[in-house]
């Protein structure tokens, strides 16, 4: 029979390309969380998150808002004297909640990351105004006020083009992509 | 003149359409000929490693394979995240041959190869090494005099280490506005985080980042702040008024590119840079109007 993953080894395993140091060596020292300029608006520092990840406790990272909430800033992983890559690690848990489907209501980070995904496998190029329409719904509707004003003056000082561009080969960017995640048809 | 394979990115086509008019007029002042990848796409500057690792890696590499089937030695990104991106791909692929070979597989539905040869750099670098301070002041007629610039680095062009980089205290900018004859401020700030792609998903926290960096800069009396990135320029600048909303203060301070400053210090005519007749900052370079 096969062995059962603890989670901390799952979470190790996915640090894949940026061959970072395994989570156990980390100190508990907190710089990372003193570094971290978004810390504030965390439920756990980053420090929790690595001390929750090692006593394998899954649920409680997977309802935490607090690797959606990394920047990818790297100033965590430049400092850590463990050598750990804690920005890497953030994306890694990200990737292991989606692959999950399991994130604390009401981020937004999930479906915009989504959003963009899709918007380059049908055109190659990133476009705004195709992103706005994935989370505009999400907003309140002041926030949807200050966005639309903020475009406004995008579009007005010409800084915003109205179509987007594509990539030429397009259709053999989709077939790479669909080399690595089979997800059929794009649309 | 050296010939670069310039990767412009997403960005630069829209919001940082300043940044690249800037960036092409100053190099070919500086005898700098960027050449635009074909057929580039985007690198997904932080939003592809959420969904799948392998994918992310795997278009980024699709812009370098393109880069190298031209022969050139260096792949330039004036955008710090497209910087970081095609780095550290560029890294891993020649550091591991596994990963490697499934990028290959995919890129040969492209028809494209990538070994992971480019020499990856971003725009800053290059004028400051291979073009040098000295030859850049050489060019300069429009010392801007008395200017105080926070020379703002953001994140991902000093982090995650790339080579020997101070990543605590990098100088290099400070030295290339010297150069243009302004006045670097001490800017403790410098490289802290703009919040990025959290000013869509997490605007609370973005705007909080963004207020810290606006009042840092305020509370040196720098005239303007100067930007590496157009992800850092659109936060810093565009969203001003919204910090002014959240916060109840009163921010109103330029935020241009490295680039449009250098242009206006070597007496380029600021329409070739994106810079608006109204721009405080033209008061510093005053005889580019006479052009």
């Amino acid at each position: 029979m096969a062995v059962e993953l603890s989670f901390s080894k799952e979470i190790e395993n996915i640090m894949y390309a940026s061959h970072g140091k395994p989570i156990r060596d980390c100190l508990q020292c907190g710089t990372c969380s003193g570094t971290c300029p978004a810390v504030e608006f965390m439920d756990n520092s980053p420090r929790e998150i690595i001390g929750l990840i090692r006593a394998d406790m899954k649920d409680e990272v997977l309802a935490s808002n607090t690797y959606w909430t990394c920047a990818s800033c790297y100033h965590c992983t430049v400092r850590c004297p463990a050598g750990i890559d804690i920005a890497d690690m953030m994306y890694a848990l990200k990737r292991y909640s989606m692959w999950k489907g399991k994130y604390k209501e009401g981020l937004l980070g999930p479906d915009f990351s989504e959003a963009f995904v899709k918007m380059i496998v049908n055109s190659g190029r990133s476009f705004e105004p195709i992103l706005a329409a994935t989370y505009l719904p999400k907003y309140s509707a002041g926030d949807i006020i200050q966005e639309g004003l903020t475009a406004a003056g995008l579009v007005l000082s010409g800084k915003m083009p109205l179509l987007p561009k594509k990539v030429k080969r397009l259709k053999n960017v989709q077939r790479m992509v669909r080399r690595i995640i089979p997800i059929g048809e794009t649309k | 003149m050296k010939q670069y394979a310039y990767y412009p990115g997403c960005s630069l086509e829209s919001l940082g359409k300043n940044y690249h008019l800037s960036a092409l007029a100053v190099s070919t002042e500086l005898g700098v000929e960027l050449k635009e990848l074909e057929d580039w796409n985007c690198c997904g500057a932080t939003a592809y490693f959420p969904v799948d690792e392998l994918l992310a890696y795997t278009l980024v590499s699709r812009n370098l394979a393109i880069a190298e089937k031209t022969g050139l030695q260096d792949f330039v990104a004036p955008c710090s995240a497209c910087y970081k991106n095609a780095y550290t791909t560029n890294k891993y692929l020649k550091a591991d041959p596994d990963l490697a070979e499934h990028i290959n597989y995919a890129l040969e539905e492209d028809h494209l190869q990538v070994e992971g040869r480019m020499n990856v750099r971003h725009l800053i670098e290059v004028f400051i090494e291979d073009v040098g301070l000295e030859e850049i002041k050489k060019k300069v007629s429009n010392p801007l005099k008395g200017l105080r610039v926070a020379p703002y680095y953001g994140c991902q062009i000093v982090r995650p280490r790339k080579d020997k980089e101070d990543v605590e205290n990098p100088q290099f900018f400070e030295k290339l506005l010297l150069a243009i004859g302004a006045e670097p401020i001490d800017y403790a700030s410098k490289t802290r985080c703009c919040g990025g792609s959290l000013i869509i998903t997490n605007r609370k926290a973005a705007l909080d980042m963004v207020h810290k960096l606006l009042q840092d800069a305020v509370n040196s009396n720098a005239n303007v702040i100067a930007t590496t990135c157009p992800m850092c320029n659109v936060n810093v600048e565009v969203y001003q008024g919204q910090v002014n909303r959240e916060y109840g203060t009163r921010f109103s301070i330029p935020v241009m590119y490295f680039t449009q400053l250098m242009g206006l210090a070597m007496g380029i005519a600021r329409g070739h840079l994106g810079i608006g007749a109204a721009a405080p900052v033209l008061a510093f370079a005053q005889n580019v109007e006479a052009r």
